[in-house]
């Protein structure tokens, strides 16, 4: 994908960013985010039913990166089976951490493809996987 | 001012973040490193020559934090930093003396070592915090401390100098307040011993804590100065060897008088004595020069700064030299990774303050700090970098 075209649709996702804001509904489940190296913090609320995602909604205050990247993921991984949703999780954290991931499963959230050459955004751009894979992980457990 | 001392600046850095910590001029590095490569050596008991150079120098750094500050008639506890000489005075005196119903008094914007440990002392013992309210700008005035003081507040702790907005608190009036009122007034110098003249006795403070690392001195040493008639009411945290005059199988024990007693353990000598070079170069350069210098600094950035649009500062008009500022609809920490593309050198987050959050309704600001060695040039440059910031996204992504 071309430089420019990839900063276009980081910045859109972070100028715009998708489900943005809380719900008060107990089917969803709760993740905050927030770690030290950085000063971003997110909370990501995820509805799954039937073995689908149906639902994810966040808020919080963060930095380019990590909003247009909890912004692309939302988009990626709705309506998906959960077990697709975790394929879609690791193939995107082999992606940042330089890793073999297989690129057409991983759509738009390609645009993260180069981030390793800045390691201190590593961080940023996996803040949304960390806390989804939590959460699908505990609706796995219960 | 100084630049040539400070052989970490021919990197071609602009170093805004002096909040965090300072550079280091070369006369600190060499002070320490003439203790390890010529007399190298424990204090305390030692017959032979380093030995002896090193107690004095260790010992004798005592004398100058006290003439530095003007504690003539306190006493000064090596600490690791401010954090620790704050958790000394909370928990090796405020422990003792304090009892539940019993207030203290702090600020919102206070850094979290001048909160938590309160926090935690409420939950050992009961006592109550309570919180002076901030002025529009984010400042503590003396009004402000003066209404929230009630016939229960037994202590007022605050930084002479806020890290987030940098007002400086008016201790002297506070001081002559609690004293009036018998109310004990510990003070958090973080930012303001190493920026300002500072006088503990003029100022009826009780306690006053500080860190090196802050004053162009090195990391892992601070001070606390104790009023002297408190210092024997106070209970080390740390036991061991260097703090005990005797004991013995039975389970008695004497400990020693004076700092030592708080200073158990072989303690950071070489840092003591990097501190005390780093004292004596700030006082030949002059307190008072430094802070004339930072201000006229701070002046220039907030003149320059106001002209450009897009930018907000949170205190324009605190005495010291520290600015908070926010591009707007720009994340702070996006700003600061854009300005480090230019090797400006500042700190985006809530510096530790969290429940300012609640006053400044803002999470996270951009903050610059300066020091003596910063010039009108340097800002010059950040200047010119921010109004380019509407190029921000393509530097950061
Ligand atoms: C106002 C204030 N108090 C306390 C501290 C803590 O100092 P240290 O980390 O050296 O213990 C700082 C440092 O950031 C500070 O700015």
């Amino acid at each position: 994908m071309d430089e420019e075209l990839k900063r276009e649709i980081i910045i859109d996702n972070y100028q715009h960013p998708v489900h943005k804001g809380l719900v008060d509904d107990e089917a969803y489940i709760k993740e905050n985010t927030n770690n030290e190296s950085c000063i971003d913090n997110i909370d990501i609320m995820v509805k799954v039913e039937n073995g689908v995602i149906e639902d994810i909604v966040f808020d919080g205050e963060a930095c380019a990166i990590s909003t247009s990247a909890t912004s692309i993921m939302i988009k990626s991984l709705l309506n998906k089976k959960v077990e697709e949703a975790k394929k879609i999780l690791l193939n995107y954290e082999n992606m940042i951490n330089e890793g073999d991931y297989d690129k057409k499963l991983l759509g738009e959230l390609n645009v993260y493809d180069t981030i390793y050459k800045q390691p201190n955004r590593k961080m940023c751009a996996l803040l949304p996987h960390n806390a989804i894979k939590k959460i699908l992980e505990e609706i796995e457990k219960a | 001012m100084n630049r040539e001392d400070f052989p970490i600046l021919n990197n071609d850095i602009i170093y805004f973040d002096n909040g965090a910590t300072t550079l280091k001029p070369k006369s600190v590095i060499e002070a320490m490193n003439k203790y390890y490569f010529e007399h190298t050596s424990n204090i305390h008991r030692g017959d032979y020559k380093q030995a002896i150079v090193t107690n004095e120098l260790y010992d004798g750094t005592r004398e100058v934090v006290k003439e530095f500050v003007n504690a003539q008639g306190a006493e000064v506890i090596f600490t690791k930093g401010t954090t620790e000489s704050l958790n000394l005075v909370v928990f090796g005196y405020m422990k003792k003396h304090l009892k539940r119903g019993d207030e203290v008094l702090l600020s919102k914007a206070e850094h979290a070592s001048n909160i938590l440990p309160w926090i935690k002392l409420s939950e050992e013992i009961g006592i109550n915090i309570k919180y002076a309210p901030l002025n529009k700008d984010y400042e503590l005035t003396y009004e402000s401390i003066e209404k929230a003081i009630t016939p229960k507040t037994r202590v007022v702790s605050i930084a002479q100098v806020s890290n987030v907005v940098g007002d400086v608190r008016d201790i002297e009036k506070i001081g002559a307040l609690c004293k009036k009122k018998n109310i004990l007034l510990s003070v958090d110098g973080a930012q303001s011993v190493p920026h300002m003249p500072v006088d503990f006795t003029k100022d009826n403070m009780d306690f006053l804590a500080f860190s090196g690392h802050k004053m162009a001195g090195p990391t892992g040493v601070g001070c606390l100065v104790v009023k002297k008639a408190l210092i024997d009411k106070m209970e080390p945290l740390i036991y061991g060897g260097g703090m005990n005059q005797d004991f013995a199988s039975d389970g008695s024990y004497e400990l020693k008088k004076g700092p030592s007693r708080f200073e158990g353990g072989t303690p950071p000598i070489a840092e003591v004595i990097g501190l005390r070079e780093a004292i004596n170069y700030l006082s030949a350069m002059g307190m008072d020069t430094i802070h004339k210098h930072e201000l006229a600094l701070k002046k220039y950035l907030v003149d320059e700064l106001s002209k450009i649009e897009n930018i907000k500062l949170y205190n324009t008009k605190s005495k010291s030299g520290i600015l908070s500022f926010n591009i707007n609809d720009v994340f702070a920490q996006d700003t600061s990774i854009y300005l480090n593309h230019y090797n400006i050198c500042v700190r985006a987050g809530n510096h530790c303050a969290k429940v300012l959050k609640d006053e400044l309704n803002i999470k996270n600001t951009v903050r610059i700090s300066l020091y003596f060695y910063n010039t009108k040039e340097e800002i010059d440059k950040l200047i010119e970098v921010l109004r380019q910031s509407y190029n921000i996204f393509k530097v950061v992504i």
